[in-house]
C-alpha cells in the first residue's frame, strides 16, 4: 500500500516546508509567544479558571493545539491552491499515484507540519516556564488527530478554492473563528448561554480541551469520548474529501 | 493488440459548447501521430481525457490497452504528456523535479539516467538549479525530460515548440525521433505543419470536436493546398473567367491560388500569360490550418 509514489509525494510534501522552514516553524512559533506574553500578563492575575489551575498553564496548552490547527490547516490548503494556481498539480494528476494515497500523503504532510510547530513550540515553552506533562498520551493522540484532521480540512479548502482570496477567506472567517472560540484562551464552561451551548457544537473545543487535559489533568469535557468524538470528525472530513479526490470535482475539468 | 491509444465514441461538453463530439480515433504502436486543428478544435481536450485531466461525458479511452478510468494507474504508468502551458514547482530544482516524477511513477531514484537525460536536452549544467531561475526554453525542456524519465510507452506531446527557437526545436526533435525509433509512440499536437510533414507518419485533422481526416501524412500533404500564390495584378483586367482551380478573388486587382506543388505555379503563370494579364506583384506564403482543412475538405 505505502509504495514508492506515495512516499515521494509526502517527502515532496514536506520539503516543501521545510524549504521555507523560517516561514513555517519559527514564525507562527513566535506569533504564539506574543500571544502567550500578552495575554498572560494581562490576565493571569484576573482569569480564575478553577482546581487551582494557574491562567499561564492553561493557556499554555491551548496556545499549543491553536498553532498546530492552523498550521496543519495552512499546509495542504496552500500547497493545494498554490499548485492549482501556477498549474504544477498537473504532475500530481498525471501520475498513477491513487486518490487514497495522494489524500493520504497531503493529510500527514499536513499533521506533521503542525506536529512539529507544536513541539518546538513546546519545547521552547518548558525551557522557559516550570511545566510538566499529565498525560504524554494524550498530548500525542490529541496531536495527531487534531493536526490530521486539520490537513484533511485544509484539503477540502484548496479542492474547493480557485485563488488566495478564496483561501484567505476559507482562514479568517471558518478556521480562525473556530480556533479563537475553541476555549484557548479562555474556559468554555465559564461563558454564559448562548455561547456556552454554541461552543459545544464547535468540534475544535474538543480538541483543545482534551489536549489540554493531557497537560494539566483538567478538562471541561471527557477528553476520551473527546478523542472518539475527534476520531469520528477525522473520519467523516476523510470520506468527503476521498470523494471530492475521486469525483475530480474543481480538479479534474 | 496493436494500438497504443483509443478513443471510442468520445463526447465532451463544457456548459453549451460541444468539445467533442462522439470522437473515434485510434494510435497503433510505434506510430508518430499528428493531431492537428485550430485554436478550440478539441486536441487539448482530447489529451485532458488521455492523461486523466478530464473526465467525458461518454465514450471509452485506452491507453496500451487500459481503460484511463477504470485502470487508470497502469493507464497512466504508460503515459507521458508534455503540457502546453509552462508549469512548474518553484520550490524545486530540476534534480528534484525530475527524482519526483520518478517516484511518482514508482520508479526509484536514478541519478545517471537523470543526468543522461538532461544532457540530451543541453541542461546539464542547469540539474542543481531552482526551477525558477530557468529561461522559457530551458523550463520547456524541463517539462519534456517530465514526460520521459519514466520511460513510458506513449508520450503525448501538447504543442511542445511552442515560443521555442529554431535550434532548441531541432534539438527537442532530435530526442523524440530517437525514442520513437526506439518504439515508443508519440502523439504529437502542433501548430507548425512542417513538424507534422517531417516528423509524423499519421496526421489526423481536428475540428468542432470532429475528426475530419485521418491520414498517412505522405498522402494528405500530396492531397491538400498547404500554399498560395498572391498576385497583384494591373486593374482592370478580365480574371473572371480564368479556368484555374482554388482560385479566389480578393479585389478587382488580386488573386490568390492555393496549391500544394511549387510545379504548379508554372501552370498558373502559362494560363494567366496565355490570357495576356499583367502581373505587377507576387508572394508565396504558407496556408494557416483552417485553410489546409477546407482544401482538404474541397479535395
Amino acid at each position: 500500500m505505502f509504495d514508492i509514489g506515495f512516499f515521494t509525494l509526502l517527502k515532496k510534501e514536506l520539503l516543501r516546508f521545510y524549504k521555507v522552514a523560517f516561514q513555517t516553524i519559527a514564525a507562527p512559533v513566535l506569533t504564539s509567544f506574543l500571544f502567550l506574553i500578552v495575554f498572560s500578563s494581562a490576565l493571569s492575575n484576573r482569569m480564575v479558571i478553577g482546581d487551582g489551575v494557574s491562567y499561564i498553564n492553561f493557556l499554555i496548552p491551548g496556545l499549543i493545539m491553536m498553532t498546530i490547527l492552523q498550521n496543519s490547516f495552512a499546509n495542504s490548503s496552500s500547497s493545494l491552491t498554490q499548485s492549482k494556481i501556477t498549474g504544477n498539480l498537473i504532475f500530481i494528476l498525471l501520475s498513477p499515484i491513487s486518490n487514497f494515497k495522494i489524500f493520504l500523503a497531503y493529510s500527514l504532510a499536513s499533521a506533521l507540519r503542525g506536529m512539529v510547530v507544536g513541539f518546538v513550540m513546546g519545547l521552547a515553552i518548558f525551557f522557559i516556564f516550570d511545566y510538566k506533562i499529565h498525560n504524554f498520551i494524550i498530548v500525542i493522540l490529541y496531536s495527531f488527530f487534531g493536526s490530521i484532521t486539520l490537513g484533511v480540512l485544509g484539503i477540502i479548502a484548496g479542492i474547493l478554492t480557485e485563488k488566495f482570496d478564496q483561501l484567505a477567506a476559507f482562514q479568517n472567517f471558518i478556521i480562525m473563528p473556530m480556533t479563537f472560540l475553541a476555549g484557548v484562551f479562555y474556559s468554555v464552561e465559564s461563558l454564559p448561554n448562548p455561547w456556552k451551548t454554541v461552543s459545544q457544537f464547535n468540534p475544535f473545543y474538543y480538541i483543545v480541551d482534551g489536549f489540554r487535559y493531557g497537560f494539566i489533568g483538567h478538562s471541561d469535557f471527557n477528553p476520551y469520548i473527546g478523542l472518539s468524538l475527534l476520531i469520528l470528525f477525522f473520519l467523516i472530513c476523510s470520506i468527503v474529501t476521498i470523494f471530492f479526490l475521486k469525483s475530480g470535482y474543481k480538479l479534474r475539468n | 493488440m496493436n494500438k497504443a491509444i483509443e478513443f471510442i465514441d468520445v463526447s465532451k461538453s463544457f456548459g453549451a459548447t460541444r468539445a467533442l463530439n462522439n470522437l473515434n480515433l485510434y494510435i497503433d504502436k510505434g506510430d508518430f501521430y499528428g493531431l492537428l486543428g485550430p485554436n478550440g478544435a478539441g486536441k487539448s481536450t482530447l489529451i485532458g481525457i488521455l492523461g486523466g485531466l478530464i473526465i467525458p461525458d461518454t465514450g471509452t479511452t485506452l491507453v496500451m490497452d487500459y481503460n484511463v478510468r477504470s485502470e487508470y494507474i497502469a493507464a497512466r504508468k504508460s503515459l507521458g504528456i508534455v503540457p502546453q502551458e509552462l508549469v512548474f514547482d518553484p520550490f524545486f530544482t530540476v534534480y528534484e523535479t525530475l527524482s519526483f516524477q520518478l517516484g511518482y511513477f514508482g520508479k526509484k531514484i536514478d541519478k545517471k539516467w537523470i543526468l543522461e537525460l538532461l544532457d540530451s536536452l543541453g541542461l546539464a549544467n542547469k540539474m542543481y538549479s531552482n526551477m525558477r531561475t530557468l529561461s522559457g526554453g530551458m523550463k520547456r525542456r524541463v517539462l519534456l525530460a517530465q514526460a520521459l524519465v519514466h520511460k513510458p510507452e506513449v508520450v503525448v506531446l501538447d504543442e511542445p515548440t511552442a515560443g521555442v527557437d529554431v535550434q532548441l526545436r531541432s534539438t527537442i526533435w532530435d530526442l523524440i525521433k530517437k525514442i520513437n525509433n526506439d518504439g515508443t509512440t508519440i502523439l504529437l499536437t502542433t501548430h507548425y505543419l512542417e513538424e507534422a510533414e517531417q516528423l509524423c507518419n499519421k496526421t489526423a485533422f481536428v475540428n468542432n470536436g470532429n475528426l475530419i481526416a485521418n491520414e498517412e501524412t505522405k498522402n494528405f500533404f500530396k492531397t491538400s493546398a498547404n500554399k498560395s500564390l498572391l498576385l497583384k495584378i494591373k486593374n482592370g483586367q478580365a480574371i473572371n473567367n480564368l479556368n484555374i482551380k482554388n482560385i479566389h478573388f480578393h479585389s478587382t486587382d488580386k488573386i490568390e491560388f492555393t496549391f500544394s506543388n511549387l510545379s504548379e505555379i508554372t501552370d498558373i503563370l502559362n494560363i494567366l500569360n496565355s490570357k495576356k494579364i499583367e502581373i505587377i506583384n507576387f508572394e508565396i506564403k504558407e496556408l494557416d490550418l483552417e485553410k489546409i482543412f477546407l482544401s482538404y475538405l474541397n479535395s
